[in-house]
């Protein structure tokens, strides 16, 4: 499977890597709960029978089957949609795969808003917050379908417990190949008058924002793409922000213990900043489609651009002097 | 703790991969030292459950003395046989029958629950020799012992099989029935490769199973989810040993409801509400320790003056259930 040049889902190239891994690697299995065509855990069912086991609409003992497939030397790729992942089988994936630090990946879809007309019940909008908070669980959210690919092969490559976001709109191509190494931080656009740091769905948003913010302003916004949330790269961010002092996050997720939190940690204690967040309040998702879920929660490039001149107008008034001077710049 | 007698100390059954079989007498007396390295265990750490500890202890006995194909020197061993003690909370008993097997110091058992110590109050898997996952939170042993069966049968031909011991509680979580709905839809793929016991205690925190909530006819329940399931007084050594070994032949994953009895051997606790979670006290421990001792020095002298006859007879040659 080549690099996606047209708007494709992540959670395609997770089906599609996922087949390549089962193709390369016989310890690669994979579980589903009934939803094996939607987070296209089906193509490697299909090649692999003997290696894919659909559990049928049992989220929690999913989990731990695969803690046990895992304690017996297999590699478990676990899919479902994010809000039973995340939510309906947290303590199994805690106690049976974080704490225990087995090779487990959740293969999380449906990630976000964005997958519209189910509505809330199924728009999973705190599962990052969640993960990030269980102890020794990484979290990656690919922006495009290349960089989902990488993120995938990543995941195979190496070896503590991973949470993977996905999502079920295609969504614009922001890597032009899949790229060579999947990066907590990636700089995407250069700019010096403010940091957007997005992850997921919002990057390629992020991206159309910046360039709205020249176009119509004449101001030069710096995209940084946060694609493992945690462990976050810190340094990455701080050197973006030494340079702009100021910064808008923008995530599919609710705004507490997201992205921006992420982001906020590592500035409230390294190098202090104004950092303004686009995301989710204290809400819920409503029924739509993809695109029309996003609008009521400014989860649109247009959002990103506005909150990113508010931040503007208040960057003199809260920002200073980088703490640590030239060591950042 | 020095005040509080030793536990007798006989030489280990030799390992079951080694072909002696252990008689259903010198289980038995196993069974009283496990119990005795609890009450011990459990009065040092001053924490832990102890009752459900002592209803699983002749199960547990059973299978590490008899029935699991397991060693001690080597507990990666890949063809080993899995024990998965789903009630988390009944580890003291697991260590007891690990430590009595060599898997670390004995000595080690009086760590249990203290920090920096490897017996933790839930079993490890990274931190204790011989736990194969780690549990605690009730209804995910099932679940996770289908998924080492799976793998078994992935990795080929051997017929290692995956013991599973389930408490009232993890019968309560709904959880235990989504894997008791699919290790029978999984049986030949290494499904049928499990044995569920379940220490049917009738106790839990708050009260009886009946008043807090009847888990009622759990051999039927087995059955009717697809499984080979037998009921036999889980205190009765010859038939959980029949039991077990019996398992082990049958095409479909396999569960045995043992009906036990929580705080077995100590009969100040035995049957009796109100000792979930809650230690020994010094006293209590005296107590105990004193009446497990004289049942040690019965089951000795009966040994030895019956030893030849039992040898003579193994269980596993008697009929089935």
């Amino acid at each position: 499977m080549g690099a996606a040049v047209e708007a494709t889902a992540t959670r395609q190239a997770y089906g599609d890597a996922l087949l390549a891994l089962g193709q390369e690697h016989d310890d690669v299995v994979s579980l589903d709960a009934d939803l094996s065509v939607s987070t296209q855990a089906a193509k490697f069912g299909k090649e692999f029978p003997e290696r894919f086991f659909n559990v049928g609409a049992a989220e929690a003992n999913m989990m731990s089957i695969a803690c046990g497939l895992a304690a017996t030397g297999k590699v478990p790729y676990c899919s479902t949609f994010a809000i039973f992942a995340a939510g309906r089988a947290y303590d199994q994936v805690r106690l049976g795969i974080a704490h225990n630090e087995l090779k487990v990946r959740i293969g999380a879809s449906h990630g976000g808003v964005s997958l519209g007309e189910d509505g809330a019940s199924h728009q999973m909008i705190e599962d990052i917050a969640l993960m990030r908070a269980m102890p020794r669980m990484q979290v990656i959210v690919p922006a495009d379908y290349n960089q989902a690919y990488r993120a995938v092969l990543h995941s195979y490559e190496n070896d503590e417990p991973m949470y993977l976001r996905f999502g079920r709109p295609a969504t614009p191509v922001v890597y032009e190949e899949i790229p060579e190494t999947l990066n907590s931080v990636d700089v995407l656009r250069e700019g010096g008058d403010i940091t957007l740091v997005a992850t997921g769905h919002m990057v390629w948003r992020a991206l159309e924002a910046a360039e709205a913010l020249e176009r119509e302003d004449g101001i030069e916004a710096e995209v940084l793409n946060v694609a493992i949330i945690k462990p976050i790269d810190s340094q990455a961010i701080i050197e973006s922000l030494a340079k702009t002092g100021v910064a808008v996050t923008a995530e599919e997720h609710r705004v507490v213990g997201g992205l921006a939190d992420a982001v906020r940690a590592v500035t409230a204690e390294q190098h202090p900043v104004p950092v303004f967040a686009v995301g989710m309040g204290d809400e819920f998702g409503v029924s739509g489609t993809g695109e029309a879920c996003m609008e009521p929660f400014g989860l649109t490039s247009r959002g990103i651009a506005a909150r990113a001149r508010e931040a503007l107008v208040l960057k003199p008034i809260v920002s200073h002097p980088p703490l640590h001077g030239p060591e950042w710049t | 703790m020095q005040h509080l007698r030793p536990v007798p100390d006989p030489k280990p059954p030799p390992v079951p991969i080694e072909g002696d079989l252990a008689t259903i007498r010198e289980l038995e007396r196993w069974a009283t030292v496990l119990r005795m390295d609890c009450v011990r265990m459990l009065a040092v750490a001053k924490s832990g459950h102890l009752d459900s500890s002592l209803s699983a202890a002749d199960v547990v006995t059973a299978l590490y003395h008899r029935v699991l194909r397991h060693d001690p020197s080597r507990p990666d061993w890949p063809e080993r046989d899995r024990f998965v003690l789903s009630k988390g909370h009944a580890a003291p008993i697991q260590y007891a029958a690990l430590a009595r097997y060599g898997y670390f110091p004995l000595e080690d058992l009086m760590g249990l629950r203290k920090i920096g110590a490897q017996l933790q109050g839930h079993p490890d898997m990274n931190r204790t020799p011989g736990v194969e996952v780690s549990t605690g939170s009730l209804g995910q042993g099932l679940s996770m012992s289908l998924g080492i069966a799976l793998a078994l049968h992935l990795d080929g031909d051997g017929d290692a099989r995956v013991w599973c011991l389930l408490s009232d509680g993890d019968c309560q979580e709904g959880q235990t029935w989504e894997a008791a709905t699919a290790a029978p839809h999984f049986a030949d793929r290494g499904g049928a490769r499990i044995t569920a016991v379940v220490d049917y205690n009738h106790l839990q925190t708050d009260g009886t199973t009946e008043e807090v909530m009847d888990i009622g006819d759990m051999r039927a329940k087995f059955e009717s989810f697809g499984w080979d399931t037998v009921e036999i007084d889980g205190h009765d050594m010859a038939a959980i040993v029949d039991a077990l070994e019996r398992s082990r032949t049958v095409e479909r994953p396999a569960a045995i409801v043992c009906q036990t009895k929580k705080g077995r051997g100590v009969s100040s606790m035995e049957g009796r509400f109100g000792f979930h979670g809650k230690p020994p006290s010094p006293e209590q421990a005296e107590e105990a320790l004193t009446e497990l001792e004289h049942l040690f020095a019965a089951q000795t002298e009966a040994l030895e003056t019956a030893t030849g006859e039992f040898a003579a007879v193994p269980s596993r040659d008697r009929g089935s259930d």
